[in-house]
Parts: C-alpha cells; sequence; structure tokens
C-alpha cells in the first residue's frame, strides 16, 4: 500500500537531460521571484493579502509534502500543528509583549518538539491507522483551545495588533508582512531542498519506498521518522505564527478539521512529493473556495469538490509532480534532436 | 448500577450506528485499500431521500425499502463514474477524490434541502423496556442493525456472488481468469456500502435530527471503530463501532463533561492502538522486501 | 488436426518496451504443446498476452475466435483456464471456495465438477475446510490446476506448474495432467523449465529467447537436437 503512495522523484540529477531542466528551473525560479517581488507594487491591498496568505499556506503544505510525500506518513492533523504556531506567536505578542518577528523562533521550536512527540508514538502506526491519529489531533484542537481558556481566551480568542512596518523603507503594513512571508518562504524552501536533496532526504525516501530494505541497510528507521515528523511540523507551525501576525487574530474555530484537510488537499493538488507542488497547493487552499463561490452561491462547496475531482483526474500526482517530468522528458527529447542534428551536420 | 446499564445499552445503540457505517468503511478498503471519507455523507443523503418519500405520504418501511434500493444503485453508480477513473492513481488521489465527494453531497444536500435541521420520524415507539433499562427505539435500531449485519454475513458466506467479491478484493489478477468481473464487484461492494449506510443514517435520524452535517461525527466515530476492530476484519468493524459507541457514552457521563468527551474518547482509543497497532481482530500486512 | 489455438506474430508489452517480438504458436486440438526458454525469455508474458493481462498486438485466434481485443474474464468465459505463474490460488478462502471460484460460470455444474476434482486430487478433498494458504506447495499446484479445470475449459494453460516442488511431487502433477487431458479432451499450453519432462509429454514444442521464436517443431525432434540437448537437457 504504500507502494502506491509513492509519488515518483520531481528530479535526478546525473543525466544531461536533468541538467538541461536544471538550468531552466534556475533561470525559472529566479524570474518567479523577481516577480513575486515586484507583485505587490501592483495590486490592491487586499490582493496583497490574499498573495500572503498563499505563501503561508505554501509553507504550511510544504511541511505536510516532507511528511506525506517523501516519508510516505500520512497526516490529516497539520491544522493542530498550524495552530499551536498560531497561539504560539499570539500568546508570546499578547501576554508578553514578545515583538512579532521574535515569536517565530519559539514557534519553530515548539513546533519540531511538538511533533517529535507526536511523532513517537505514530510509528507503531502507518496509512489508516496514522490517518486515524492524526485526525484524532485535528479534532481535539478547537476543544482544547476553548478548554485552556486562561491561556488561549477561550471562544473570544485573541485579538493582536498589528505590526508595523519598519520606517523609512516606504512600506505599508501589508506589503511589509507580504515581504516577511515571502522571506520565510524562501528560506523554507531552500532549507527544505537542501535537507530532501542530502543525505536525511533519502533516508526518508527509503524508509517510504522500501521500510524494510532501509532498515536492513543500517538506517535508523525509528529516528528518522520521527525527525520528518518533527521538521514538518516545525515548518507548518511557522506557518501558523505568521498566519497569526498577519492575520491579527486566533480563534478555535479557525483550526477545525477543515483546515488539516485543506492542507492535505493542497499537498495532493501540488503533487506530494514535490517541493514547488506546495505553492500550487498554497494557490488552491487560498483561491479556490473564493471562485467556487464567485461561480456558484448555492452550492460553494460542492464547486470545490469538483474542482477537487477535476484536478486528481487530470494530474493524479498532482499538478507539479505530474507536469514537471513531462517538461524534463520534453527538453531531453529536444537535447537529443539537436545532438543529432548536430551529428548529421557534421556527416559522420 | 442501575444507571451504568442503561448508558452501556444507549451506548450500544449508537455503537450499532457506528458499526454499520464501519463495516461500511471496512468493505470498501478490503476491495481497494481506500477508506471512503464520503460513506457518512452518501448516508446523510440517503436520508434525506428517505425523508422525502415519508414527506410524500409513503408508509416508513415502504419508503426505507425505496431508499436501499435508490442507495444501493447509487453507490454503484458512484464508483463506476466518480471513484473509477483514479482507480490505478496514487492513494492519495484517490482519498482527495472522496474528500471532494464528500464536500459535493454536503453542499448539494445544503442547497437542496437547507441546513435547517429537520425533524425525521422513528418507526419505533419510545417506551421503557426491561425496568426502564433501554428504551423501544434503542432496541428497535440495534435489531434492525443486526438484521442488517446478519444478512450481509449470509450474504458473502453462502452466495457464489459474495463469494466472488471476496475473491475478488483477496487476488483480482485471478478472480479475472476465473471469469469474475472485477470491476463489477467493486461497484457492487460500493453499492452495498451505501445500503449500510443508508440504514445507519435513517436509524440514527430520529435521535440526531436531520441535517446535511448530521454524519460528520459518526463517520469519524466509525472510522475510530473500524480501526479499534481492525481495518480489515468485518467482525473487527462491528466490534469496534460498539465499543465505540458505549465508551463514547461512558465517557460522556462519568468521566468529563461533553466538551473534551470526543477527545478522550478518541485518547483511549488511540491508546489501546498503541499496543495492537493493527486494531483487536486485524492482521499485520505481511510485506515483501 | 486443426489447432485450437493459434498466435499469429504476437507482440506483448510491459508498459512501454516490448518484450515478446512477434512469435508465432500454436496448439494442436487434444495435444499439448510446450514453451522452454531460460528465464526472462518472455514465456510467461506470452502466457499473460494469451489472456488479456498485458498490452498485445497481433492476432490470438482461439476456437475460431479472436481473442486479441477481450477482456481477461471473457477468454476464462471462452474456454481458457489459466494457472498462473505463482498459482495464484485465493490464500484466505477455503480450499473447496477456491474451487467454486473456478466454477464461477458454471455455477449449475459446479459440485458435480468439485466431487470430480477431489477424484482426481484425493488430497484437496481431506482439505477441503482448510485455508488455501495453509496447504504446501503441491497443494496448492493441484488446487490451482483443479481449479481452473473447474470451467471444463478447452485449453488449460500452466505457467510452470513444477516451480519450487520436489520431482516426486512434480511427477504426481504431471501424471495427473496427463490422466485429465486425455479423459476431458483438454488441449494443453504449457510454460516449463524443466526441459526433459516437458519434451516427454508434449508433441509440440517452441524454443523462446529473449521474445523471439528461435526453433520449434515435434517434441521428439527438438529433444533430438544436438544443440538444444546441450543448453537445455545437459546431456
Amino acid at each position: 500500500m504504500e507502494k502506491r503512495f509513492a509519488a515518483p522523484e520531481s528530479v535526478t540529477e546525473g543525466t544531461s537531460a536533468a541538467a538541461a531542466a536544471n538550468t531552466w528551473r534556475w533561470i525559472g525560479i529566479v524570474a518567479l521571484i523577481v516577480i513575486a517581488a515586484a507583485l505587490p507594487f501592483g495590486l490592491s491591498k487586499y490582493h496583497v493579502f490574499e498573495l500572503t496568505m498563499v505563501m503561508i499556506y505554501a509553507i504550511a503544505v510544504l511541511g505536510l509534502n516532507i511528511l506525506t510525500g517523501y516519508n510516505g506518513q500520512i497526516s490529516l492533523g497539520h491544522g493542530g500543528f498550524f495552530a499551536v504556531g498560531a497561539y504560539t506567536a499570539a500568546i508570546l505578542m499578547h501576554r508578553y509583549g514578545v515583538p512579532y518577528w521574535l515569536t517565530l523562533p519559539p514557534a519553530a521550536l515548539i513546533g519540531f518538539a511538538l511533533g517529535v512527540l507526536f511523532g513517537l508514538p505514530a510509528l507503531r502506526f502507518e496509512g489508516p491507522y496514522l490517518a486515524l491519529v492524526t485526525l484524532a489531533m485535528a479534532l481535539a484542537t478547537p476543544q482544547l483551545l476553548k478548554y485552556f481558556d486562561t491561556w488561549t481566551g477561550g471562544q473570544q480568542g485573541i485579538n493582536l495588533a498589528k505590526p508595523t512596518p519598519p520606517a523609512g523603507l516606504g512600506l505599508d503594513r501589508d506589503r511589509w508582512l507580504y515581504f516577511v512571508a515571502l522571506v520565510v518562504l524562501l528560506i523554507a524552501i531552500r532549507t527544505a531542498a537542501n535537507i530532501l536533496h542530502g543525505r536525511t532526504g533519502r533516508a526518508f525516501v527509503a524508509i517510504r519506498d522500501h521500510p524494510i530494505a532501509a532498515a536492513a541497510m543500517g538506517i535508523d528507521t525509528a529516528k528518522y521518522k520521527t525527525l520528518a515528523f518533527g521538521i514538518s511540523t516545525l515548518f507548518t507551525a511557522v506557518a501558523g505564527a505568521l498566519a497569526a501576525i498577519v492575520i491579527g487574530y486566533v480563534s478555535p474555530e479557525g483550526y477545525s478539521l477543515f483546515l488539516s484537510i485543506s492542507f492535505l488537499v493542497g499537498s495532493a493538488v501540488g503533487g506530494i512529493a514535490t517541493i514547488g507542488g506546495a505553492i500550487v497547493g498554497g494557490f488552491f487552499i487560498q483561491f479556490v473556495p473564493n471562485l467556487a463561490n464567485d461561480i456558484s452561491d448555492a452550492a460553494p462547496w460542492a464547486i470545490y469538490g469538483l474542482a477537487m475531482l477535476l484536478f486528481m483526474y487530470t494530474m493524479p500526482r498532482g499538478v507539479v509532480g505530474t507536469l514537471w517530468p513531462r517538461i524534463v522528458k520534453f527538453v531531453a527529447a529536444r537535447k537529443i534532436a539537436a545532438q543529432f542534428a548536430v551529428s548529421q551536420r557534421e556527416g559522420r | 448500577m442501575h444507571q451504568f446499564l442503561q448508558q452501556i445499552f444507549s451506548g450500544l445503540a449508537a455503537g450499532s450506528i457506528y458499526a454499520s457505517l464501519a463495516l461500511a468503511l471496512v468493505m470498501i478498503y478490503r476491495a481497494t485499500d481506500l477508506v471512503n471519507f464520503a460513506q457518512g455523507e452518501m448516508a446523510m443523503f440517503s436520508t434525506y431521500i428517505a425523508w422525502t418519500l415519508v414527506n410524500a405520504g409513503l408508509p416508513f418501511w415502504l419508503a426505507f425499502l425505496i431508499t436501499l434500493a435508490v442507495s444501493f444503485a447509487g453507490g454503484m453508480i458512484i464508483e463506476r463514474v466518480v471513484i473509477r477513473p483514479v482507480e490505478n492513481a496514487p492513494v492519495l488521489a484517490a482519498v482527495v477524490v472522496t474528500i471532494g465527494l464528500l464536500l459535493i453531497f454536503n453542499s448539494v444536500a445544503g442547497w437542496i434541502y437547507s441546513y435547517t435541521v429537520q425533524d425525521f420520524p422513528s418507526p419505533f415507539p419510545d417506551r421503557p423496556v426491561f425496568g426502564a433499562l433501554m428504551t423501544t427505539r434503542d432496541l428497535g435500531v440495534i435489531g434492525v442493525t443486526l438484521l442488517m449485519l446478519v444478512l450481509l454475513f449470509a450474504f458473502f458466506r453462502y452466495t457464489p456472488v459474495g463469494l466472488a467479491m471476496r475473491a475478488a478484493a483477496q487476488n483480482p489478477a485471478s478472480a479475472r481468469l476465473c471469469g469474475i468481473r472485477v470491476g463489477r464487484m467493486l461497484a457492487i461492494g460500493w453499492g452495498l456500502a451505501a445500503m449500510i449506510g443508508a440504514t445507519a443514517g435513517v436509524m440514527v435520524a430520529p435521535v440526531l435530527f436531520l441535517d446535511p452535517n448530521m454524519m460528520g461525527g459518526v463517520l469519524i466515530y466509525a472510522f475510530a471503530g473500524a480501526l479499534l476492530g481492525g481495518i480489515t476484519s468485518p467482525i473487527g468493524a462491528v466490534v469496534g463501532g460498539l465499543i465505540v459507541g458505549v465508551t463514547e457514552n461512558l465517557v460522556g457521563t462519568y468521566l468529563i463533561a461533553s466538551q473534551l468527551k470526543l477527545t478522550v474518547a478518541f485518547a483511549l482509543i488511540i491508546l489501546v492502538l498503541v499496543f495492537r497497532p493493527n486494531g483487536l481482530f486485524g492482521t499485520a500486512v505481511v510485506r515483501r522486501v | 488436426m486443426a489447432p485450437i489455438l493459434e498466435l499469429r506474430s504476437l507482440r506483448a508489452f510491459y508498459g512501454q518496451s516490448e518484450v515478446v517480438h512477434g512469435i508465432d504458436v500454436a496448439v494442436e486440438d487434444g495435444g499439448m504443446t510446450v514453451l522452454l526458454g531460460a528465464n526472462g525469455a518472455g514465456k510467461t508474458t506470452t502466457l499473460r498476452a494469451l489472456c488479456g493481462m498485458v498490452r498485445r498486438e497481433g492476432e490470438i485466434l482461439f476456437a475460431g475466435k479472436e481473442l486479441h481485443r477481450r477482456s481477461t474474464e471473457d477468454i476464462a468465459s471462452l474456454g481458457v483456464g489459466h494457472v498462473p505463474e505463482g498459482r495464484g490460488t485465493f490464500v484466505g478462502l477455503t480450499v473447496e471456495e477456491n474451487l467454486r471460484l473456478g466454477g464461477y460460470l458454471k455455477p449449475r455444474q459446479s459440485p458435480e465438477a468439485v466431487e470430480r476434482m477431489y477424484g482426481y486430487f484425493p488430497i484437496l478433498a481431506q482439505r477441503r475446510r482448510q485455508q488455501a494458504g495453509a496447504l504446501s506447495g503441491g497443494e496448492q499446484q493441484m488446487l490451482a490446476i483443479a481449479r481452473a479445470l473447474m470451467m471444463a475449459p478447452r485449453l488449460l494453460v500452466l505457467d510452470e506448474p513444477s516451480f519450487g516442488l520436489a520431482p516426486r511431487v512434480v511427477e504426481s502433477i504431471f501424471g495427473i495432467v496427463e490422466r485429465i487431458r486425455r479423459e476431458q479432451k483438454v488441449s494443453v499450453l504449457l510454460v516449463e523449465q524443466n526441459a526433459n519432462l516437458a519434451l516427454e509429454l508434449a508433441d509440440h514444442a517452441y524454443l523462446i529467447e529473449t521474445g523471439y521464436v528461435v526453433a520449434s517443431g515435434s517434441a521428439k525432434s527438438l529433444a533430438d537436437d544436438p544443440q538444444i540437448r546441450r543448453s537445455y537437457l545437459g546431456y
């Protein structure tokens, strides 16, 4: 069963085709960063806010991708870890007057620690069993938040003062927060790429594809599975903290089971074992519900559901997971054709 | 003591609902390795069909039978039309499709019937029996569920189609070589699961009242029950569902106020699973290296 | 005699890659044909192509019908009983349930057919209520053959029935197959590594290497060919 969880590796280094595709990828990445940096100046405040949320969701989905995509552990509970990050930031800012940017490291730390703690019992579970355990986490989150109301403000939640942008940059608050989120997203992507393309990432994938063989090769399965959980929830908790800062408000209703499911859907739609897929997932989570609302007032979630079906039918491995291998193949074919043309011209 | 027994019996009534839905989940999981998250919403939709028929003046049991037939056909059509395109896709894609289906059913039900909570008639009178240990309504719910379970087990055990369905779930390639149409068996499985869900929905609606979100909680408890019993074991699903029903009721009555009931009930279930990771009746999956 | 099965320039694929490159094979009505060859030559793939379990091109004529566009289930219902590689028994079901599944397409004849199989394979009668997974390798092979025979096929396809079994068990299984073939007028297409035994029983043989037929003829002529003797028969 875990075999079917496995999506193909997005790209493997070594072949010339992949190298060619890699060059194009770098050009694409730089272009994307430039566009992302220019974008807020051409958009209304509300659209800037929306794009900020896209990036935040992308960080959360990236965290889930590390766990589900690369390590093969399914989670229906990442909304809970998102909430942990959000409330860490909110409580630190509200009760202790900590500046907003200083709340991200503690959120990361607590996210990691809780993920490792949660990952330990989760080691015993696979497939639907892990889904149940994490589902329980998602369900318990709003209940627990309401229960410990001295800290969390209970049902009412916590209102946060929106941070002021540093003077001299000439940026308003929304655009400033957009850039904060962009920087965090870039750091997250870089970190994820380093981890996943290195030794640790190879161990994750080995455990996902051949758990017994991985153990036989001397990979400490328990350590890496727990680590995957911790890293994954670290990302998601940081995203949660950012969301609390940007929205300026936390309440138990914002972190229901539906949020966890949205992350999983975003992950699947983008492409589970891809880094770029997380960004596509972020767009899906932020925009498709609104689009659905525009299409049909009466049954917006039916439209959202239909969109999920259509994406899975046309791109079962997600947008990036389905399209990227095709691009690599296309570039490879072009390159071979070019070499062939050259050798013809040289008239061997 | 008397109160304790009362709570056990009313837990069994709720548990038999969870057991039915859990069984539906297990049936589909055994055949396709897929947890159908839309099972609860499909049941909710079936219940609305029954409600429409009863409101149109049909006698309750006739409406119930028609609902079962419609649900069976609907389940088969959903498998052929909605699930089949992701039959060979990664599991996560199939899971997302069932979640999409869940949203579609919920939203469409809200659109057609509105989100207003509706009364649903109970076919059973509400009188205490056995020295007020339980009510006739609980007894009726348990009875109907048991009858359905017995019929279902007999179907799988003693009919050629039931045998062929078990074979198709276990080894599709060999089943094809025997001339069994595996795709059709899957569709029948979805039809039966939808029928079981419809029964659960109609039985629980008089208690929970009818609205599009009615089955959300039931599905979660059923899922927990199915896993507690062992996701590969039909008997486990039934036992697991009953245990979850009783546990939930006892936790709610004796341990903690309803606020944290769900959390505590789940914590207990997970505690059990830590010691039996394949559920009470499940078997470990033997994996080849 | 007219052939009951003819494969004409049959090609078979796993995904994109072609494994069998246009082979011609015939099985005489009532006869036994064996496909010989090393591991990975494409013998099993040929059998799978015949039954629509892999993508294939070319002609497959069975009892006057074209099979190559039909599904596995249809091919079974036309009278091809396939005992796949690895036996394909339903390990979680009882011996008797396995047999009843074999007779799924002919439910009315099923009870007598089950008894007939118990006649051929008495050990299965003793084990009828046991789970197939609890049987020994030889017993499972017998069960798999009996299951395929339950549908009263005109052609029995056997994929390495001797695999992993002791020589004595293999001999007894082939003895029974031979008896059934005569009594029930079933034709047999056999894939076998044990070339000595196979050439003794079969009347026609094909030697397959890397997806091509490299030699064919009567079993006797192949058994007498010095080169084949050296490479495949070991003397």
